[in-house]
């Protein structure tokens, strides 16, 4: 189990530990954290599951794979600490990320 | 007015394969999209991209999927109502009044909502200001490209909608392209074409710029865009173009007195009925305890759902089940000799 902290856009916290494998957006959608849409449910082609991810941390994920920045492009207001959870994979290595949700998803 | 069996909300592959169901069954239907398309995401989102999970079909493509499943319910004729959507539904003496945007009317005792995560619709800018121009200068999509002769037109998006027609009213209109990163997502060649533009001042291109305010008395005359480090500059524009790709809203569904969960609606698993009778929900919509989000699922509830609106399609028949390679019924109605 790895905690993650998700940050709503209202400045409110949720920290929850979410189980190696699943994703960050999973593990949102899987406690009930507002502010993650995830209509696709995962499969990199809607862009509901935006979030921001701050320099300390982004520089630590793994590296975006292809398609997600063209996904991003029609997030609702991506900038460059853009991330789709879905695509950020929990592993050890993430204890303690704090992601933060954009206004909104759509 | 148009009197049917099942009224279909959603052309994707799980309204599609409920209405071969239903057909198989001897019902008639008529099927509603919003979009101007049969194959609702699959032909959307990912028309390309290969498809690995559907029973006995090791590989096929969202195209693909679409086109055997239209194959799949031609001998039924059904009609396709597409670029529509259904706004009201209401009851009167136990059937279903079924209204359009259009216009169009159906009667029916039955609706099945296949309507994926909603309605896909045009990602509009987030900023405020933009709505009061929304519709006369602010658009999403172009219906009559002759408007913007010899205006300026500012373009955002880094996609083909966004290139292509930047490249398109370049010929007519003065252009410039705007887009949040460097790379674009758009056709190799598209790409090249607007770097040949942009460096004859053809097009205006600004990378890594995205939308701050748009400004005008009466009509727009400016945009102002913005970098990340807060540096912004205004553009003339007589027309602002978004090109950010659909999103999925759940639009009217929400107003008809279905029970929701976030954004799906509760089934029982027997029929895929809602909490109104005739009205069911099947595919990405429905959600129900140990819900599979798989196109093989929305098969199955499309079968189990084409049932259920048997008994209000034909209160007084007795529905039989039959194998369709046993049945010659059912022959007949594929038209197989």
């Amino acid at each position: 189990m790895t905690k993650i902290k998700y940050i709503e856009h209202n400045g409110k916290e949720h920290i929850v530990e979410v189980q190696n494998g699943l994703t960050v957006m999973e593990g949102a959608v899987q406690n009930d954290i507002p502010g993650i849409d995830a209509d696709c449910g995962g499969s990199m082609s809607c862009a509901t599951c935006h979030v921001y991810v701050k320099e300390d941390w982004y520089d630590k994920l793994p590296k975006k794979d292809m398609g997600e920045d063209d996904m991003l492009d029609q997030a609702y207001e991506p900038n460059s600490n853009s991330r789709l959870s879905c695509q950020i994979m929990v592993s050890d290595d993430l204890d303690g990320l704090t992601v933060h949700m954009p206004e909104k998803q759509v | 007015m148009i009197k049917t069996d099942v009224v279909i909300v959603g052309a994707g592959p799980t309204g599609l394969f409920c209405a071969h169901q239903l057909g198989i069954i001897g019902l008639k239907c008529e099927i509603v999209d919003n979009l101007d398309k049969i194959g609702g995401q699959c032909i959307e989102l990912y028309p390309d991209k290969p498809i690995y999970d559907i029973p006995a079909v090791p590989e096929c493509t969202g195209e693909e999927l679409t086109n055997n499943l239209i194959e799949q319910i031609k001998p039924f004729k059904f009609n396709f109502h597409l670029n529509d959507r259904v706004q009201e539904l209401t009851n009167e003496n136990d059937n279903w009044v079924v209204k359009t945007t259009n216009g169009k009317e159906f009667h029916t005792p039955n609706v099945v909502i296949a309507g994926g995560v909603g309605s896909f619709e045009p990602r509009k800018f987030p900023t405020k200001s933009a709505e009061k121009f929304d519709g006369t200068s602010v658009l999403y999509s172009i219906k009559d490209k002759t408007i913007f002769k010899d205006k300026s037109v500012a373009i955002f998006g880094g996609g083909d909608s966004a290139l292509d027609w930047a490249i398109e009213l370049s010929n007519t209109s003065k252009v410039s392209l705007i887009h949040r990163r460097e790379e674009f997502r758009g056709a190799p060649a598209s790409v090249q074409k607007i770097k040949e533009l942009s460096e004859k001042n053809i097009i205006n291109l600004f990378t890594k710029y995205s939308i701050k305010d748009v400004k005008g008395n009466g009509s727009l005359e400016e945009v102002e865009i913005k970098s990340e480090e807060g540096e912004s500059k205004i553009l003339k524009a007589d027309y602002v173009l978004g090109f950010f790709g659909l999103i999925m809203q759940l639009g009217p569904i929400a107003e008809w007195g279905l029970n929701l969960d976030k954004k799906a609606i509760p089934v029982n698993t027997e029929n895929f009925e809602t909490n109104k009778k005739g009205i069911f929900a099947i595919g990405d919509i429905c959600t129900y305890p140990g819900k599979l989000k798989l196109i093989l699922s929305g098969f199955h509830e499309g079968a189990l759902a084409a049932r259920g609106c048997f008994k209000y399609a034909r209160p007084n028949e007795k529905y039989r089940f039959e194998f369709t390679t046993a049945s010659n019924t059912i022959k007949d109605r594929l038209g197989i000799k």
